[in-house]
């Protein structure tokens, strides 16, 4: 790989005193294989994601309203999309309207990007630290997440409070799916169970979080003294183990989510109506 | 070699030759009692074999079952040694056995609990009652490393107080100690190498505690790590000291047998503590035939009662599966014999029918694991295959059971495996990591006692020109005999004719061979120079495993009769003439002599702890006195 | 059943070494370990390897089979192709001493760094009392068989020489979580002292420590995030610190 070609001579396993060898890596597995999947997809998500956040249309069909631009909160909404008012109003930044996705995306961006697995996940593959385990990294020099900006993902748990807010609203934004398009309760469509999955698959990727398992029981000491908080630690961390696949499955149900919501506001599918 | 070879010279008031359980707490007592301690490991710090240690340590604690206390298993260790221990020293570690774990608590080690919160205690062959505590079953691990972290702990002190960690106890890593000195009859200190690069180390000091554990690698199925060489054995036969029946070699029933690569790998009792249960090719559970007579009453000979006994203890007798090592493995011995063994040549231990598989999981991890890994058995579905493996040696140096001190040479002093007589002719499981901090303590203080009463040591030049000497030769020969190939041959020879069973005439073979194998070895000679050389060391190991190859044949020889870890064809039976009878190895300077000893006579008191009938199957009419032992 | 493998073993010490090509036979079920014996037996006489129990208990015999931090007597010779080349090299993150011997003393000098674990003054053996729930976590750190393979495989140091003297690495890591979480170690300032002075915030939880683990500790998942959360409630939350200040109390019991 192109990237392993910078030879840091002096530092790593070039140092002085280690055992003398020219390779960077013996692996003889495919260990860029991982990395490179990651870096594609996580690529991929953020390429679309951008696209749609400054799209700033499609985003919402009575009842269904795209993850991406929930809640909607500016003025600029359209019609029906702002469920909780426009408290922001709108706010333009040289001339140019702000996207009302920019605010919301902040928060589920935020508390990615400090997830623990996704941290794991693009140091790897984007930064090559280390691309794979014992594989040189092509960096001189390394301070980990002990000064600016990376010491800020010890704010994690600010980002999965606000995260926990967003997957109520996700909820909310569910549960108004039983409408139809009229605003009558007590009909289901496909986009219900889209909604539904999504907000699901939020909920679990939440609660499986390192930090849900600290603050629920971790903490603690002594788990005898706490029975109920024990309890919950313990689920959590059955689902922790899960994390990874749930941080997975979860980014592309939120896209997935958006995507079906953009198809049929721009009318290119009809969101079908079992009852 | 004619470059000069690098020289340490240090002085310490006490040193510690092993940093296994023994060890490590002998240099705890010698420390808090004001000390300067040096410990010597051969490999590198908290690696000692008593990691592979795995169902637990013995302690009459009583936390499961409270009618166990002190005199239960002070009985239960002198009828699994068959009467030949050291009644002191069993009587020392079955009291204070339970001192001994609580104390590792306090220095962080974290045994399983039972529902009161107290440290849980699991069932173990030959013991009445549940003893054992134990960290799942890598309890050697949880014992090592307590005790390393405790080395720690005190050295932080020392670098607090005196600033400097290592001014009062320092832990010399991968080093060899190739000869205890004397002068005018006493220790005055050891002499060795660094194995890491050949330099040397002379250690002055008057007290030198050995904790250098067994002497399995003289056999070609062991459970020991390349560590279990004989060190401390071979060093207090030269500095002139004895060792006590040499012939009793547990054999531990369970070993892996395949693939052939990990033959003789341990496989922890606690298998059967939790419920193994042992079968041949044919399905039956065979150990039932096995029952000896003097067993009778304490073991179901069925098995609806065996089973039972897992849920109630109290009413019901323990399944044969938990007899004493000795007896279950001749009985594997003899089932393989009789063409009733598995395919590679042991027999079937099966727990995955009677537990389920998470509990087999989260009580015996490190098997489920080693199975698993190695053999590709999943022990939660299927039998494991396993028979004897050479595991233990109850013979070693012998002390004074009180102070640990070596008889017969003055500053020298040995605990653990090293040392001989507590467990007589055969070794409880769990009683070994007991005897470790039991004997460990008491040689530390046994050595701070003596080190306050002398005056400072010097070794002489010439002492040291010697030992120096030594170490070279073997770098000045050219095309001498290969070590790796001496070793090879010397367990062969100790496999074939010093094993589990034993005739006159094998042995006969076996001490000829052995006197063979002493005159090539004079003459090894190794490859590379002294940077981290395998060969060179082992060519000092090589030399102490033909010593006690050699003792534990002439001692085997010598004892006509079969009991615990000596099993002999030719004198199938106990004999209670030899029970009363040690076998005493010295060195003369060529070769090992064995003589007999009478075993010291056992207070009244002691004696009250057993059933009379019970002692009358061990003991001559002569040895009993007037009215001990209680009549039921 | 044996066969011939071939083997590419490092050999050299801190000035000067090559891979060396051997071929030797194996038998079935034989380790890594297994052969390397018997090249020392037959061919290599003072090849250097470091190894005790053979049985994955004690954590001696770590080195790297093809590129990967293992044990060698864990690793089976049935696992690589027929007729792969199995490249054998010491730990590369600590200096040589000769062949597959590695100075690993740098692990010794963090392991004195650490704060010892501190019981109640007062606390009387025999009078403990735990319940099975509150041991268990720090249990599954003590599995620990001080293998350092974490320690190597760890790009924090394994990249950065420089880096070694600010940093414990995971089996402290995984020591210090062991004691924050011990149910009598009564010491307040272990979290502070995790991120200050053992490096807790070098570490960017890239999980290979976990993955060479031969004892399966989940050593990131269990012991590093569960610090680094613990560290984040002295240093980073500006609630919790209020709270434990007005509390008056650490706030976790």
């Amino acid at each position: 790989m192109a990237l392993l070609d910078s030879k840091v001579e002096e530092t790593g396993v070039f140092s002085a005193g280690r055992a003398l060898l020219t390779d960077k890596t013996l692996r003889t597995d495919r260990w860029w294989l991982q990395p490179l999947i990651t870096f594609t997809v996580l690529i991929l998500f953020v390429i679309y994601a951008t696209f749609r956040a400054f799209e700033n249309k499609n985003y919402f069909a009575e009842p269904l309203i795209s993850p991406f631009y929930s809640p909607c909160l500016s003025t600029v909404c359209v019609e029906g999309a702002a469920h909780f008012g426009s408290p922001i109003g709108s706010i333009t930044l040289f001339g140019l309207l702000i996207s009302p996705a920019l605010f919301i995306l902040i928060f589920p961006l935020g508390f990615r990007m400090t997830c623990y697995y996704y941290r794991k996940a693009y140091y790897r593959s984007f930064w090559m630290s280390p691309p794979a385990c014992a594989v040189a990294e092509p960096h001189k020099k390394y301070t980990g997440e002990t000064r600016a900006p990376l010491i800020l993902q010890n704010g994690h748990r600010w980002f999965f409070y606000a995260g926990l807010v967003l997957n109520i609203i996700l909820t909310y934004d569910a549960i108004i799916a039983f409408k139809n398009e009229e605003g009558e309760w007590g009909h289901m469509s496909v986009g219900t169970l889209v909604l539904l999955a999504n907000a699901t698959l939020l909920w679990l990727y939440s609660a499986s979080c390192h930090t849900c398992r600290h603050t629920l029981g971790g903490r603690l000491k002594t788990f005898s003294k706490h029975p109920i908080r024990y309890k919950a630690w313990t689920i959590v961390s059955k689902l922790n183990h899960y994390h990874p696949n749930f941080a997975w499955v979860s980014l592309f149900g939120v896209a997935l989510t958006d995507l079906y919501v953009r198809q049929v506001a721009s009318g290119a599918i009809t969101n079908f109506y079992f009852f | 070699m004619s470059e000069k070879i690098p020289m340490e010279r240090h002085n310490y008031d006490v040193l510690v030759i092993g940093a296994g359980g023994a060890g490590l707490r002998a240099a705890v007592e010698a420390r808090e009692a004001g000390l300067r301690v040096a410990i010597i490991c051969k490999s590198l710090f908290g690696k000692a074999h008593t990691v592979m240690a795995e169902g637990g340590i013995a302690a009459s604690m009583g936390n499961v079952n409270d009618k166990d206390g002190w005199q239960v298993h002070f009985r239960d260790t002198m009828r699994g040694g068959k009467f030949l221990n050291h009644y002191r020293m069993a009587e020392l570690h079955a009291k204070e056995a339970p001192d001994r774990v609580w104390e590792l608590e306090l220095w962080g080690a974290l045994f399983d609990r039972t529902g009161e919160g107290k440290i849980s205690q699991r069932n173990f062959g030959g013991h009445e009652y549940p003893r054992l505590a134990h960290v799942g079953d890598r309890t050697g691990l949880e014992l090592i490393r307590t005790m390393q972290q405790k080395i720690v702990a005190m050295q932080q002190q020392d670098k607090k107080e005196h600033g400097d960690a290592e001014s009062y106890l320092k832990v010399f890593a991968e080093v060899t100690i190739t000869e205890v000195l004397k002068e005018s009859g006493k220790v005055t200190g050891a002499y060795g190498y660094r194995r890491e690069n050949g330099n040397e180390l002379l250690f002055e000091a008057p007290a030198v505690i050995l904790a250098t554990g067994g002497v399995g690698k003289t056999f070609k199925i062991t459970s020991n790590s390349w560590e279990g060489t004989g060190d401390g054995h071979a060093l207090a036969l030269k500095a002139g000291g004895n060792l006590v029946d040499m012939e009793f070699l547990q054999f531990h029933p369970t070993g892996m047998v395949w693939p052939p690569s990990v033959r003789g790998i341990l496989v922890t009792e606690s298998v059967r503590g939790e419920g193994g249960v042992l079968t041949n090719t044919t399905g039956e559970r065979f150990m039932f035939k096995y029952i000896p007579d003097v067993f009778k009453d304490k073991y179901a000979d069925n098995e609806a009662e065996a089973d039972r006994w897992y849920l109630d203890q109290d009413n019901n007798r323990r399944p044969p599966e938990l007899l004493p090592r000795d007896e279950v493995a001749r009985a594997i011995n003899a089932e393989v014999k009789a063409g009733r063994g598995s395919p590679h040549g042991g027999v079937f231990l099966d727990v995955s029918k009677r537990i389920p598989a998470e509990v087999i999981k989260k009580r015996l991890p490190s098997m489920w694991h080693q199975f698993y890994e190695l053999a590709g058995v999943d022990i939660t579905k299927e039998p494991m295959e396993v028979g004897p493996t050479c595991h233990y040696v109850m013979g070693g140096v012998e002390v004074d059971p009180d102070t640990a001190a070596a008889i017969g040479v003055p500053g020298l002093y040995a605990a653990g495996e090293v040392a001989g007589g507590m467990h007589g002719s055969n070794r409880l499981g769990g009683n070994s990591l007991s005897d470790l901090l039991v004997f460990g303590r008491r040689a530390g203080a046994g050595a701070v006692e003596y080190v306050k009463g002398c005056q400072s040591v010097k070794v002489s030049d010439a002492s040291i020109k010697d030992a120096a000497e030594r170490i070279a030769a073997p770098f000045k020969r050219t095309g001498g005999e290969n070590p790796y190939t001496l070793h090879q041959e010397l367990q062969e020879i100790t496999h074939n004719l010093v094993g589990i069973i034993r005739t006159k005439s094998e042995l006969q073979d076996a001490i000829e061979k052995i006197a063979a194998i002493r005159k090539r070895i004079e003459n090894v000679a190794v490859s590379g120079d002294r940077l981290f050389n395998p060969g060179f060391h082992l060519s000092f190991d090589l030399d102490n495993m033909l010593l006690v190859a050699e003792s534990t044949a002439k001692s085997a020889i010598v004892r006509e009769e079969s009991r615990g870890g000596h099993t002999r064809d030719d004198f199938p039976v106990m004999d209670p003439k030899w029970r009363s009878q040690n076998n005493i190895s010295s060195f003369n300077g060529k070769e090992v002599v064995v003589k007999q000893q009478k075993l010291p006579k056992m207070p009244n008191e002691l004696f009250d702890l057993f059933d009379i009938d019970e002692l009358e199957k061990y003991l001559s009419k002569e040895e009993l006195p007037n009215n001990a032992g209680v009549r039921s | 059943m044996s066969k011939r493998v071939k083997l590419r073993i490092w050999r050299g010490d801190s000035k000067t070494g090559a891979l060396k090509d051997v071929e030797v036979e194996a038998n079935e079920g034989e380790v890594v370990l297994d052969v390397i014996h018997r090249v020392q037996a037959t061919q290599m006489g003072d090849l250097a390897v470091r190894w005790n129990c053979k049985a994955g208990k004690c954590g001696s015999c770590s080195m790297e089979i093809n590129g990967k931090p293992r044990l060698a007597c864990m690793t089976q010779v049935a696992n690589f192709e027929e007729g792969e080349t199995i490249t054998i090299t010491p730990l590369r993150a600590f200096p040589v001493i000769k062949d597959l011997v590695t100075d690993v003393s740098f692990n010794y000098k963090k392991a004195m760094e650490v704060d010892s674990f501190t019981p109640p003054a007062g606390l009387k053996a025999g009078e403990v009392r735990m319940a099975q729930v509150d041991v268990e976590r720090s249990q599954e750190f003590r599995k620990c068989i001080e293998c350092f393979l974490c320690q190597d495989t760890c790009h924090v140091i394994r990249d950065h020489e420089e880096n070694k003297k600010s940093f414990a690495g995971p089996r402290f890591f995984i020591r210090l979580a062991e004691l924050d979480m011990h149910p009598l170690d009564i010491l307040k300032n272990r979290k502070q002292k995790a991120q200050a002075e053992h490096g807790l915030g070098m570490c960017n939880i890239t999980k290979c420590c976990t993955e060479v683990c031969p004892e399966h500790i989940k050593i990131t998942d269990n012991a590093i995030i569960p610090m680094k959360e613990r560290v984040v409630d002295v240093k980073y939350d500006p609630v919790r610190w209020l709270g434990s200040k007005i509390r008056k109390r650490e706030g976790i019991v």
